[in-house]
């Protein structure tokens, strides 16, 4: 651990006013919650708010792991993993089960979390209503009273142009039946594993400076209507290395002539099933 | 192929190792020290501590050198300091009045108590490539047209009573505009809120903002955004008619009354550039006419900043005024939220971070749309999708 700096670089008056924050954003699930924000040692948009909370919740006996894309070795991952083991000295984990804090940007693991587990997602714009009202003001009192007919528009108008609605991650959702939220850049694909999901869910914007969460259990409703009902991604292709019909998958391209290789995004998800198949082989 | 595109521990170090020497650059170079940054490079020293909200020279010199000269870098690595120390004390306001000016000007008066003061400007250089200055050589002073400044002025005793603390103190020349005040035809200086100003470091902003949150926003606001945005107000984008009544530099003293003497102590001296500017009347049938006023104050020498905020500073108080809006100077939010320079260099520069996941969604969206046939919506599994059944 760096010397010179409190356990998890904060201070214990800051994760204080942190903790606060998030309790309140638990008890009013998917309403965003204003927290004074520090500047941190990284860039504002590169995870600050995830970082603050886990920082905040993070302690001794906590297993910390940290994905970017669904991947562990991507660079903004190493990066804020790395930090958290210097000012914090706590263990770090690869996987998904023996994490007890899963910090991400992007994804959910493939992996279903469990109760116990706590998932800190990074957000940059965290007001859903942004794109169709800039002002704060003005968003804060469309969700004071659940005015979200914009949102509803704005789908519908998706429909009227390209014949579905035209999100593909991001996807809004609506919180135990209440508030409008973000749930952070996602694919729609993992909105719903946000469906009652046993473990809590927090979500740090740090240069926006909201807080707010998801508790364990609470139903996360994707927007949709009766004759468009919400549906997710899939691919024709499976994973070439581990051979998953049913993770993410990320498209990569392998030559110049533009051939095309489809793998997990999730990296820990789809080095568990390649183990687990070897070993099968060698039994 | 597939890690290729992967990072990792390794290439972040062999990275930063890279960066190590691209910033000492030439070996045979003698390395820069600090005191030749914060001497010769003081403005873009003043800069980092404006916009890094934090007077110390010495580390905003190492941060200048840290970040390679990359100012906005600088700033950021001086904040990421100065949101570790603790709040030991609030100051008293400081007392611009009685300052000891180096350089004090009036666009509004040919001449007025106190005189007229350049000081060292870049106004009325000519702008030609000193080469003599490549050679090492000092340029030749330009001839010295100006009144000499003023001896140093006496300083402030160690201790202050509060009850003698006046405006236009006899230590420093009289405010420029206290002599429109004295006719009533400005308006006083307009409240900024409450004694116990918020803190914008430390509370999240809230709309609409006092004054006082504003003008420490746009004190620590990026000075390109600053001048951009005055500058509309100036071509018609919410124009205030605006007169440079004084701008005034020079050192002012720090106070700080500690709870167990009760009376104000001097902590230490800074340097700010203050500009108080004359800006369109208002008036009402009631109310007679009064010029109205913006205020700009930076750290160090700092009047391309000072002047920029004193005009946005009065652009946002248009709303207040009963003035049309709708310029984007105007606009609390829209100023307020994209000030700051270190927000949005992080937040622009996060594009390079990886989206892969989010674009391959796209991806997938834009073929399915470009598709657009029932065939290929039929060829989705069921959303059930996330899970570990094979």
């Amino acid at each position: 651990m760096i010397a010179g700096y409190n356990f998890a670089y904060l201070d214990e008056q800051t994760k204080r006013m942190i903790r606060r924050a998030i309790l309140k954003a638990t008890a009013i699930p998917g309403y965003q919650v204003p927290f004074a924000s520090r500047e941190m040692p990284l860039p504002y948009g590169w995870g600050t708010g995830g970082i603050q909370v886990t920082a905040s919740i993070i302690g001794r006996g906590d297993t910390l792991k940290v994905i970017d894309q669904g991947a562990d070795d991507t660079t903004n991952a190493v990066s804020i993993r790395r930090f958290f083991a210097r000012t914090a000295g706590v263990r770090t984990t690869e996987r998904t089960r023996e994490a007890s804090i899963i910090q991400t940007r992007h994804r959910i693991p493939e992996t279903p979390l469990r109760e116990g587990q706590i998932i800190v997602f990074q957000v940059p714009i965290p007001e859903p209503l942004r794109w169709l009202e800039p002002r704060e003001r003005e968003t804060r009192r469309m969700h004071a009273h659940a005015d979200y007919g914009a949102m509803y528009v704005k789908l519908y108008e998706d429909i009227a142009r390209y014949g579905r609605i035209a999100t593909g991650y991001d996807y809004p959702v609506v919180v135990n039946g209440r508030y409008l939220m973000r749930p952070s850049p996602i694919p729609k694909f993992d909105n719903p594993k946000l469906d009652r999901l046993p473990a809590l869910a927090l979500f740090g914007a740090g240069r926006e400076k909201r807080i707010y969460a998801v508790p364990p259990h609470t139903p996360v409703k994707s927007l949709d209507f009766e004759d468009h009902p919400f549906r997710v991604e899939s691919w024709r292709e499976r994973c070439a290395l581990c051979g998953s019909g049913s993770s993410f998958l990320d498209e990569i391209v392998v030559d110049d002539s533009g051939r095309r290789m489809f793998v997990c995004s999730d990296t820990d998800y789809c080095s568990g099933r390649r183990a687990k198949r070897s070993g099968a082989e060698a039994a | 192929m597939y890690v290729a595109v992967k990072g990792g521990e390794r290439a972040i170090e062999a990275a930063h190792e890279l960066l190590a020497q691209a910033r000492r650059g030439d070996p045979q170079v003698p390395e820069l020290t600090l005191q030749q940054v914060s001497g010769q490079l003081s403005l873009a020293v003043d800069r980092v501590m404006a916009e890094g909200s934090l007077y110390d020279r010495e580390l905003a010199a190492l941060a200048i050198k840290q970040a390679r000269g990359d100012l906005i870098e600088a700033v950021f690595l001086l904040r990421a300091f100065r949101t570790t120390l603790p709040r030991l004390a609030v100051t008293r306001p400081i007392e611009t009045g009685r300052m000891a000016p180096r350089r004090r000007i009036s666009a509004t008066f040919k001449d007025l108590p106190g005189g007229q003061m350049l000081g060292p400007t870049f106004d009325y250089t000519h702008r030609l490539l000193d080469f003599a200055l490549a050679a090492g050589a000092s340029a030749a002073p330009e001839p010295a047209g100006v009144p000499a400044e003023p001896g140093p002025m006496p300083r402030a005793p160690a201790a202050v009573d509060p009850a003698a603390d006046v405006n236009g103190d006899a230590r420093g020349p009289a405010r420029a505009l206290a002599f429109l005040d004295a006719e009533d035809l400005i308006e006083r200086p307009p409240m900024t809120g409450s004694d116990d100003p918020p803190d914008i470091t430390r509370d999240p902003l809230a709309f609409p903002a006092p004054r006082a949150a504003r003008l420490q926003n746009l004190a620590r606001g990026d000075e390109g955004f600053l001048l951009a945005l005055g500058y509309s107000t100036q071509r018609g984008y919410g124009r205030t008619h605006p007169f440079a009544g004084e701008i005034r530099m020079g050192e002012v003293e720090v106070e700080i009354v500690p709870e167990e003497l009760g009376f104000a102590i001097v902590i230490g001296e800074v340097t700010v550039t203050e500009c108080d500017m004359v800006n369109q009347f208002a008036g009402s049938a009631t109310e007679p006419a009064r010029f109205t006023r913006g205020y700009g104050l930076a750290f160090g020498e700092g009047e391309r900043k000072a002047m920029a905020m004193a005009l946005v500073d009065r652009a946002l108080r248009a709303d207040q005024l009963g003035e049309d809006t709708g310029a984007p100077a105007q606009d609390q939010e829209f100023v307020l939220y994209h000030s700051d320079n270190v927000e949005a260099s992080g937040f622009v520069q996060h594009l390079k971070l990886p989206h892969y996941v989010d674009f391959q969604s796209e991806l997938n969206l834009i073929r399915r749309i470009r598709a657009g046939t029932p065939r290929a919506v039929a060829a989705e599994p069921e959303p059930a999708a996330a899970g570990e059944e094979d």
